[in-house]
């Protein structure tokens, strides 16, 4: 292990973004985060926890993006580790472990089930890692369904509920808001950081890094392992709002809305997860007032996403603005 | 733990012949148009569906698998010339796209077919058990094994004895030469998605009389495949014959020993692989 996951001379030539549109980003995230603040103010109950279903799938989306948009390798395992996280934080709660154990608990077993999935996956890159992360979250779901002695099978399993002090719906959305703002500092720091500069050098030219030293399967298992990580997080929040945990939790689906939010937010965007994970829920929620077709609504969408905006809308958006203010410089 | 038994490999094998069909088709569109189809399964229960409603209306097993494979092939083909097209060759988007359709699919055939199970009935020339001397076995999982290997014969004919098999051969080596040359690469691309998609529609009829049809078969026959093509590696006949015989056993191995984990059992062995050969056994680097 000659090169170290940090390095200095990446970090100088990280801050590419100029000022302009550094600001303008700020401003947004900070608007966005007042809003997002202040929502539950006026909101009723019901569209409360839907705001912190948001919240927590835009860190699962976010987890995505850092693997997809910082690294170039597009997972398809995400949603099972998310739910591994789910299934342990609830299997553990409803023996009668503290929550916060549990929750601990849920992101341990994420984290470990993302180093393993992230040794295997390192070897491979495009559509081959597609397929692989496919396959091992199928497994994951498959033990899920079939293993009904630990997980219900089918059935899956039902929690104890939340503590009581979490029972409001808006008190729990504002433990769930500082969570996920912690969280995204965190996820947000590193991609700026020397080890999210190196992957982006990675995913623009692997070969390259490598001539200059660095080693590349390291810090693709890194970057695997923390975004399991988050994408843990996630699903542990998720244990805890839901308080149950069946097959659909580990299941194909989860990963390509997952997915989907960060393709809707704009891959490399990070906070793209936000917008991508309102935009998808929101239509979940429309969609399922006037149809039970959800997953074919979400299919047609992903047809047409692929077909028409594969950047993203916040991609697009980006690249308006970016197009906007280097005219606007000229 | 006492070995197998000859029943047991037989199952085995026979589950093997029918991943192979399904997983051939596979490889072949993955091998020459470089897209992973993970339509697949969701082509594979559409021709179980369709072939299980035209064999009970029409009560020919043959109309059954005509129509199964006639009705899949039609679906490659609004795939292929209605959807891939506007994608380019940008293989994320080819695959997410196909992703997409999987899910379209699905849920199609659940409001259409609900969620009862289903199984393709066999005709009666294959019903009840060969008598070999005391041991008895299912016909029917016999001639699946028959199948497996007749398909896996005419493949390789089709690839290496004839005109179109040379020139989809050419295809996965350079496709843009073979394009040069004069020769309509397009149709042979198309061709190909047909084929292959054929041989999903094709599995599912075969799979659907002795593994029965639900909503999630699909899900679990794709990861299968995924499991034959990641072992076998990628546009390889050869490897798909020894990855389906390789997942199969392990599959059989993995519901005898340890029943509610056999799921886990062809992780195992995919694993290892990856570390030493991350391309599968007979894959090639592009």
């Amino acid at each position: 292990m000659t090169a170290s996951l940090s390095s200095d001379s990446a970090a100088a030539a990280g801050d590419l973004s100029t000022s302009r549109v550094g600001k303008a980003a700020t401003v947004s995230v900070l608007l966005g985060a007042l809003v997002l603040a202040a929502l539950p103010m006026v909101l009723p109950n019901y569209q409360v926890s839907v705001l912190t279903e948001v919240l927590i799938f835009a860190v699962l989306a976010m987890s995505i993006d850092m693997l997809a948009g910082y690294a170039g390798r597009t997972s398809l395992c995400h949603g099972a580790i998310f739910g591994t996280a789910t299934y342990m934080t609830i299997w553990l709660a409803q023996d009668g472990s503290s929550i916060a154990v549990a929750m601990i608990a849920g992101v341990l077993m994420a984290t470990m089930l993302a180093a393993v999935f992230g040794m295997l996956a390192i070897r491979t890159s495009g559509v081959y890692f597609l397929l692989l992360t496919l396959a091992l979250g199928m497994v994951v779901w498959g033990i899920c369904l079939r293993w009904t002695s630990v997980t219900g099978g089918e059935n899956g399993l039902r929690g104890p509920g939340r503590p009581e002090f979490l029972n409001d719906h808006v008190s729990f959305y504002y433990v769930v808001f500082v969570c996920v703002a912690l969280i995204t500092l965190a996820m947000w720091r590193i991609v700026r950081s020397p080890f999210g500069l190196t992957m982006r050098g990675i995913r623009d030219s692997e070969s390259r890094m490598q001539a200059l030293g660095y080693n590349v399967p390291l810090h693709m298992f890194a970057a695997f392992t923390i975004s399991g990580f988050f994408a843990g997080m996630a699903g542990a929040l998720y244990a805890v709002f839901n308080n149950f945990v069946s097959p659909s939790a580990v299941a194909l689906v989860l990963s390509v809305e997952g997915l989907l939010m960060t393709i809707v937010g704009g891959v490399g965007t990070l906070f793209g997860g936000f917008i991508g994970a309102a935009a998808i829920i929101a239509l979940e929620n429309v969609v399922s007032l006037y149809t039970e077709r959800w997953q074919s609504v979400l299919g047609a969408v992903f047809i047409i996403i692929m077909i028409f905006a594969p950047d993203g809308v916040l991609g697009r958006l980006k690249d308006g603005f970016g197009k906007w203010t280097s005219r606007s410089s000229r | 733990m006492n070995g197998l038994s000859l029943l047991q490999i037989l199952n085995g094998l026979t589950f093997a012949a029918l991943l192979f069909i399904v997983a051939s088709g596979f490889t072949l569109i993955f091998g020459l148009l470089r897209i992973v189809n993970l339509a697949h399964g969701a082509l594979y229960l559409a021709g179980g569906y369709v072939g299980y409603s035209a064999a009970t209306t029409t009560g020919s097993f043959l109309i059954g698998t005509m129509a199964a494979m006639g009705a899949v092939a039609l679906i490659g083909l609004v795939i292929e010339r209605g959807l891939l097209r506007f994608v380019g060759d940008n293989e994320m988007r080819q695959v997410l796209l196909t992703l997409g359709v999987t899910f379209l699919l699905n849920d199609m055939l659940l409001v259409l077919y609900g969620g009862d199970t289903f199984t393709v009935p066999v005709p009666e020339l294959l019903r009840g058990a060969l008598n070999w001397s005391g041991f008895f076995y299912p016909k029917y999982r016999l001639f699946v094994l028959g199948l497996g290997i007749a398909v896996f014969i005419l493949l390789w004919l089709l690839l290496n004895r004839t005109r179109l098999g040379a020139l989809i051969r050419a295809g996965v080596d350079d496709a843009e030469t073979i394009a040069a040359l004069g020769v309509n690469i397009r149709r042979i691309f198309l061709f190909t998605f047909l084929l292959g998609a054929a041989l999903a529609g094709l599995g599912g009829v075969i799979g659907g009389a002795f593994l029965t049809l639900y909503p999630s078969a699909d899900a679990e026959i794709l990861v299968f495949s995924l499991a034959v093509v990641i072992i076998g590696g990628r546009g390889s006949l050869l490897g798909a014959a020894v990855g389906a015989i390789a997942v199969g056993m392990l599959n059989t191995i993995g519901q005898v020993m340890f029943p509610e984990l056999a799921y886990f059992v062809i992780f195992g062995p995919m694993a290892l692989l990856l570390a030493f050969r991350p391309l599968g056994l007979f894959g090639r680097s592009v």
